[in-house]
């Protein structure tokens, strides 16, 4: 094998992935709930949230700076961790292979967005079916629905934020409208679920 | 959508099939993105399955290129990423003054706005007339716009400020001029440009070259592939040549990080060691 990369394990080391989804209203419920997450988080956490122009790292920063698990934004073909949080980069889609890598795209902008949640929503859903966790948190449009309902029907774990409880509540709405949730749940609540799933399991 | 197994399968044998009938390499693509551009023809076209469309790409030429034509992603910008021009100006460029003449390559051009801004920075930076640049791409309907040079006007205006942030030196206005609602690119910045087919997964090095741009393309291969095109790019560069990568794409991640040196991290621009 060729790079240095394929010495590390050829098969994704976590049994489960979470996938979230933000826009509009999402930069403090992200940190809130990520927040919550102790540093022996089990799972890998890959994060869309809609950039404004200009942003430059300044998501990424701040998720950095106030939470405990380490966050990264990934280049091409990185290895997912478990216990990482990775954060889209600006002006990239991000998507998730089979082998348990990262992948970068420059694609056409979906729903206005790129980053968009849709996107990343998908390639979990037909990379990882099942052991997928998808949170669809607060924002103005309906990017990350669609996406959602395909991890659903391919037995993912799917919750959106409650939307009485979102400062904008039309993407976790939209899911909840085309039947992509299987949960509906507080910031507060979303974190001690995830807490919960992604503990180790004695 | 069927179960993700079967329908992996399936996409295996569409890409070898393509493969064997018509050349094309999209075996080694990276694979979420193809299978993510092949649900999108499917949804566009109305066909319902991937089976369905091995049996049309058998004997239909043109349903193929359609086909083909959503695998490559010539998404681009006038100076995308605004830093790596600056280094350029700042790093690149001094060297490059010290060869009597500059060949550069941009694999992967799509359809040609970094051509263009690269050539505005060597213009301004007084040694565009020394350069010879080559402009590759497999996309021939992409290429044929590179040579075009007609964007949309809102879109160069739109670049106005990249062009700034990359340290331009003058009016960007001065390199386009309108016609109706289109930018026409000054046509003394193609003058040395050399348009051309090429495939980085089939075709060969190109030679003795001083500087190449390839920026969002390996994103879309796998390992093997890239390290297919690396080798390429090793192969043709000159000892103390440069490598522009996307600001995304790590060599440090590869096998051919010894082989270079890094000039700006950020940026993405290596240098060729003189011994390997
Ligand atoms: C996203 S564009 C990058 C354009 C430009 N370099 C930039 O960064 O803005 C990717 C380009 O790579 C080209 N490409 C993909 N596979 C290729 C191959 N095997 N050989 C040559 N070009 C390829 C596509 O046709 C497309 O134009």
């Amino acid at each position: 094998m060729r790079t240095k990369e394929t010495t590390e394990p050829s098969w994704p080391v976590f049994h489960e992935i979470v996938v979230m989804g933000g826009s509009a209203g999402g930069f403090k419920v992200f940190s809130a709930i990520l927040s919550a997450l102790p540093l022996d988080f089990s799972l890998p956490i890959l994060v869309v949230q809609h950039l404004i122009p200009g942003d430059d790292g300044l998501f990424y920063r701040h998720l950095a700076s106030t939470i405990r698990l380490p966050v990264i934004e990934p280049c091409d073909k990185q290895w997912i961790k478990h216990g990482h949080v990775y954060v889209a980069p600006a002006n990239y889609h991000i998507l998730v292979e089979q082998n348990g890598t990262i992948a970068l795209s420059v694609d056409d902008k979906i729903n206005w967005s790129r980053p968009s949640i849709d996107v990343l929503f998908e390639s979990a859903a037909q990379a990882f079916g099942e052991q997928v966790i998808a949170v669809l948190l607060s924002g103005a449009n309906a990017d990350g629905a669609a996406g959602m309902l395909k991890i659903k029907e391919a037995g993912g774990l799917t919750i959106a934020l409650d939307p009485a409880t979102a400062e904008y509540p039309v993407m976790p709405q939209a899911a909840i409208d085309s039947g992509a949730a299987d949960e509906v749940l507080s910031a507060e609540e979303i974190g001690l679920r995830l807490v919960k799933l992604g503990s180790y399991k004695i | 959508m069927k179960n993700p197994e079967g329908e992996h399968a399936e996409i295996d044998l569409l890409l070898e099939t393509i493969y064997q009938r018509y050349g094309y390499d999209f075996r080694s693509y990276a694979r979420a993105s193809i299978e993510r551009r092949i649900r999108l023809f499917l949804s566009n076209t109305g066909y319902p399955s991937v089976a369905e469309i091995i049996l049309r790409i058998v004997d239909d030429q043109e349903f193929t290129f359609h086909l083909i034509h959503y695998f490559s992603i010539a998404v681009t910008e006038m100076f995308r990423d605004p830093l790596v021009y600056r280094a350029v100006r700042e790093k690149v460029v001094p060297l490059l003054r010290t060869w009597p003449h500059c060949k550069i390559w941009h694999a992967g051009c799509a359809t040609g706005e970094e051509v263009y801004s690269l050539a505005i920075v060597l213009k301004e930076e007084g040694i565009y007339n020394r350069a010879t640049i080559y402009a590759t791409d497999f996309n021939n309907e992409a290429l044929d716009r590179a040579c075009e040079g007609i964007y949309e006007m809102g879109k160069l205006q739109e670049a106005t400020r990249n062009y700034q942030q990359a340290g331009g030196k003058g009016s960007f206005s001065e390199y386009y001029y309108a016609r109706y609602k289109a930018a026409v690119m000054d046509s003394s910045l193609k003058e040395r440009v050399v348009f051309s087919s090429h495939n980085l997964a089939s075709d060969s090095a190109f030679g003795e070259m001083h500087l190449i741009f390839c920026r969002n393309v390996l994103i879309y291969f796998n390992r093997d592939l890239q390290h297919r095109a690396l080798g390429l790019f090793t192969d043709s560069l000159v000892h103390g040549g440069f490598l522009c990568l996307g600001t995304k794409e790590d060599l440090h991640f590869t096998d051919f990080r010894d082989q270079y040196e890094v000039v700006d991290n950020k940026a993405r621009i290596y240098k060729k060691k003189n011994w390997p």
